[in-house]
């Protein structure tokens, strides 16, 4: 007795979502946060070469979470896309909005197509502009929903908390090192217990409009990341933290007691010297899956 | 170029495959390489602006790449300042003579071909890798330099396993030559190289070197029509392009004309520029 097999569209839908959900929710987090000269990305990424931070273009930026194929396929068409726009029309005409919607489109169609798996992916799409105010930042996430995100962004993991961290001691024209700081500090509160991530496991990246070159995009490499962390260790407990985050007033961009990456050069080389450059931990896995399989990570 | 109707990123572009912009386009939007047009058989050669003189020359840690600033049309003076160097990347520069539309095109097909296999790849192609690229962007273009519109670029590099700069010439048909210490392209070569010759040494500083450049620069205009010396009256002056382990620089406008200046009043107590040694 055969009854019809019939499943609402709602339901159907649905359940799509809920297996992209628990694919991205998988990983860990990776933060998008506007400071005062650009923008900051912050992945907790243990590969040195499987990037889940990726220049796209000039002034955007591409950062995502979830399975790695299947963001580093978008990533690839989206600097195909953004190249041949270039070429054929011009660097200037290269814009975030048409590579957001290009990615927009491509989710949703697969996201609602019979056929195909939804993709359980979430990517930002950022783009800086010549002061704070023209910065864009796009969050599409697997159903090619698509929001334009002002301040600071979270995907993957457990964002929520992550994100609730940021939004408590978040003040918009922050240092890059207290930028810096927060998103390493934010990471690691994202379960029951506080962490305290290490530059090895960290993958940085900034989109920096004081770059002189054409492209803004520039990693930070794990002995400057060291540095600029060490640096401000000692305010790194989350009351001195809150107190130091919200002090920069409005009026001054660079202000608070944060110095940014430039600091004094004699100062710099010292700290580099005794600086802990983190021993390399667990390297036998060279090519780390970017989504830490780790069991210990609560959903 | 297409685009799926719905706005969805196409086929082609979710396809992984190979890291190179030429090629993608190849399969993608063959249209937008240079090389695909159909020309008929006329000869063109006097009908579009050509850009002249390009010379090369490699110092201790570095390279310098000076063109000078003229485009010719036949026996017209297409453009007084045109720019026929520029950087390829980060760590090269390249320049061309020959045919000014193809070349400039060339340029850009080039610098995005680089830069699209650093992000796709996310470390640089060696320098060998970057000049063999070129040689299949010229190869691509062989049917019009048989016509007349030939593009001969010169490329030239900081190479980080030597530390130091190389050059690398061409021919129409792609062939790719590494040349030693100094080399020029184009219609006003011939003379600077005679120049080259006599004043280059291997322990130049970089501006010593530019300095080598602009007098062979002026020594092409002196003696090919087609070769622009530096517009005194305009103040227009040749591009200079350094590359050096922190990269490629463009002279500042400032240091060539002080450049350019000295060697002017020289030339005025020694028109044929400075003697060399007899022995």
């Amino acid at each position: 007795m055969s009854v019809p097999f019939y499943v609402s569209p709602e339901q159907l839908m649905r359940d799509r979502a809920d297996f992209a959900r628990k694919g991205i929710a998988k990983g860990r987090s990776a933060i998008a946060l506007q400071y005062a000269d650009g923008i900051l990305f912050v992945a907790e990424n243990r590969s040195p070469a499987l990037h889940k931070v990726a220049e796209i273009y000039d002034r955007m930026a591409f950062a995502a979470v979830g399975r790695y194929n299947e963001f580093e396929n978008l990533r690839i068409a989206g600097v195909r896309l953004a190249d041949m726009r270039g070429y054929s029309y011009d660097r200037r005409d290269v814009t975030g909005r048409a590579l957001a919607n290009a990615y927009a489109q491509t989710l949703g169609a697969i996201f609602s197509s019979g056929g195909e798996k939804p993709l359980e992916v979430e990517i930002l799409v950022a783009e800086i502009g010549n002061n704070t105010a023209q910065d864009q930042i796009y969050r599409l996430t697997y159903d090619g929903s698509i929001a334009d995100v002002r301040g600071y962004a979270v995907m993957g993991g457990p964002a929520e908390q992550v994100a609730d961290y940021i939004g408590e001691h978040y003040a918009e024209g922050i240092s890059l090192a207290g930028a810096l700081r927060l998103a390493v500090d934010a990471l690691g509160h994202d379960g029951t217990e506080v962490r305290q991530l290490e530059p090895d496991q960290l993958e940085v990246a900034v989109l920096d409009r004081t770059r002189s070159q054409m492209r803004k995009f520039k990693r930070i490499s794990e002995e400057t990341l060291a540095r600029i962390l060490s640096e401000s260790r000692p305010e790194s407990s989350p009351t001195t933290d809150a107190g130091t985050h919200t002090e920069p007033a409005a009026e001054s961009v660079n202000g608070g007691n944060y110095e940014s990456g430039d600091a004094t050069p004699d100062s710099s080389t010292d700290a580099a010297d005794d600086a802990p450059v983190a021993p390399p931990v667990e390297d036998d896995t060279p090519v780390a899956p970017p989504e830490d399989p780790d069991t210990s990570n609560p959903l | 170029m297409t685009f799926d109707a719905s706005g969805r990123l196409p086929e082609a572009f979710l396809v992984p495959g190979g890291s190179s912009f030429m090629d993608f386009l190849a399969g993608h939007a063959p249209d937008l390489l240079p090389g695909r047009r159909s020309l008929g058989s006329a000869d063109f050669s006097a009908d579009v602006p050509h850009g002249t003189t390009i010379v090369a020359a490699t110092f201790p840690g570095g390279v310098v790449m000076a063109g000078d600033r003229r485009a010719t049309m036949g026996n017209i003076i297409a453009q007084r300042d045109i720019e026929k160097v520029f950087p390829a990347d980060e760590y090269s520069a390249v320049a061309f003579a020959g045919s000014a539309g193809f070349g400039i095109e060339m340029v850009r097909l080039f610098q995005v071909e680089l830069e699209h296999y650093e992000k796709l790849e996310g470390t640089t192609l060696s320098l060998d890798g970057k000049a063999n690229r070129l040689s299949a962007l010229i190869r691509g273009n062989l049917a019009m330099a048989m016509q007349g519109l030939a593009v001969v670029p010169l490329f030239a590099g900081y190479d980080e396993d030597i530390k130091g700069g190389r050059i690398f010439s061409y021919d129409a048909t792609g062939g790719r030559y590494e040349e030693h210490h100094f080399h020029s392209v184009g219609s006003g070569s011939l003379f600077a190289r005679g120049a080259l010759k006599k004043l280059y040494r291997e322990d130049l500083s970089a501006t010593e070197c530019a300095t080598v450049a602009v007098q062979s620069l002026i020594d092409a205009a002196d003696d090919d029509s087609a070769t622009g010396g530096p517009d005194m009256l305009r103040r227009i002056f040749p591009v200079i392009g350094v590359v050096t382990a922190d990269g490629y620089q463009r002279l500042p406008e400032d240091e060539v004309a002080s450049i350019v200046d000295s060697v002017w009043a020289a030339r005025h107590e020694r028109p044929d520029g400075p003697a060399s040694s007899l022995t």
